[in-house]
């Protein structure tokens, strides 16, 4: 009884400086300084008409490789949990075959899918998406065929190569910046071409590109590790 | 307003169920909706009153109505760290099952009072 | 319109503590998805179109079904 009391006296406490804290903050009333400048020079800076892109890739490219490597080191977390530290596994569960519709529905479908998160990535820096978005969706087609054919695996060393390549193509542009007469690390060194045109803005794309492959190789890993330590695996060692 | 005031209460509700709560699974639902809270409060700051999204598809679009495009950056990769920290917090909790055969939190070595 | 974005937070508030306070996992982790989905309309709503779309196919989908493994491999109810 008193820990509730307690709890909810620090509940309150906390709202109710949030609430004091963003009082300060009128609700959509003005921007920040940085931001207005990133509206203002951001397309004459990058060429990419999506600023949110810009922002990710170019101004803030550093950040997002530490976010990268942020998810690799989650995802390397899940497999050595999984398959250095679980050794006592369960008996292989009864597996329910999914019915016709499922399995042959998601065949037809898993191409479309891939198509789609392609698309995706490949348009980040004209429309809304990105590297992040597409490569979730391509790994939740990976998922579908997770679902329609119990025990299928994926070839993980080949998923870890094409992770390893995507993520040596981010550094090797960004060092290749450093070698300009700019001398910047992620130094857009190729021609900014049209506002709105597909090949454009310079090495953006090609960034958001490795991004989409990674996320979609990292989240296609973790759900594969989830998957195989319930059904492929659960009757071995 | 109403925004600063949903998320504000999702962040509540989170803390809530991380103190409260004894099962684990519902602690990492609890961090998920605390995530999720802190998300849309960075979102909401950036927003200007009839603004638009920061994408200039047309040419001649006023670049002084459009909304912040900082914190929708900064919350895009928040995202993704959020899934990954929560799929490695699935792990553990799967493996602190297999090791106790529980998922009430105090009967795990008594961890909450 | 304006009250949209009140209804919507509303019924996200409800629909996360009925996520906190129903027994049955699956159907907690089922109403987390809902939540996230709400969430990612108000995105939409805030002009956040990017974000938007992160957040449905990430938070709505891989961590659901991340959740729901989990589960499968644990208990199905919290007791």
């Amino acid at each position: 009884m008193i820990r509730k009391i307690v709890y909810s006296i620090f509940l309150a406490t906390i709202v109710l400086s949030l609430v004091m804290f963003f009082a300060a903050f009128p609700f959509g009333q003005n921007k920040m300084s940085v931001g207005e400048y990133y509206l203002n020079h951001g397309v004459a800076q990058t060429g990419a008409s999506n600023i949110v892109t810009s922002v990710v890739v170019d101004y803030r490219g550093f950040d997002t490789l530490g976010e990268v490597s942020v998810l690799f080191g989650a995802a390397a977390g899940v497999a050595i949990l999984f398959f250095v530290l679980g050794e006592n596994r369960r008996k292989r569960r009864e597996q329910v075959a999914p019915n016709f519709i499922v399995r042959v529905g998601s065949r037809i479908i898993f191409p479309f899918i891939l198509l789609f998160g392609t698309y995706i990535f490949i348009h980040g820096h004209l429309t809304p998406g990105g590297g992040f978005q597409g490569g979730a969706i391509i790994a939740s087609g990976f998922l579908l065929l997770y679902l329609a054919y119990p025990g299928t695996t994926v070839n993980r060393s080949r998923l870890s190569m094409v992770e390893g390549l995507a993520g040596i193509t981010f550094i090797v542009l960004g060092l290749y910046g450093l070698l300009m007469p700019e001398s910047s690390f992620l130094y857009n060194f190729l021609p900014k071409g049209e506002l709105n045109a597909l090949l454009s803005s310079g090495i953006l794309p090609i960034i958001y590109i490795a991004i989409g492959f990674k996320v979609a190789a990292e989240f296609a890993g973790i759900i594969d590790d989830m998957m195989c330590e319930v059904i492929c695996r659960g009757g071995e060692k | 307003m109403s925004y600063y005031l949903g998320s504000f209460l999702l962040i509540a509700i989170g803390l809530y169920t991380v103190i409260i709560k004894k099962n684990l699974i519902k602690i990492v639902i609890g961090l998920n909706f605390i995530a999720s809270g802190v998300n849309l409060l960075i979102v909401s700051i950036g927003y200007v009153k009839n603004g638009t999204a920061p994408i200039f598809s047309k040419i001649g679009i006023n670049p002084s109505a459009m909304v912040d495009p900082i914190p929708q950056a900064l919350t895009l990769t928040a995202i993704v760290i959020d899934a990954s920290e929560l799929a490695l917090a699935v792990a553990f909790v799967v493996l602190l099952y297999r090791h106790y055969g529980t998922l009430d939190i105090k009967k795990i070595r008594s961890l909450k009072w | 319109m304006i009250y949209i974005s009140w209804i919507l937070i509303v019924l996200m508030l409800v629909l996360s503590i009925l996520s906190i306070q129903l027994k049955n996992l699956i159907a907690a982790v089922v109403a987390m998805g809902a939540v996230s989905l709400i969430i990612s309309l108000l995105f939409l709503m805030l002009q956040a179109p990017d974000v938007a779309m992160a957040e449905a196919s990430i938070g709505a989908a891989l961590t659901m079904i991340i959740y729901i493994i989990g589960i499968r491999e644990t208990e199905r109810s919290e007791k």
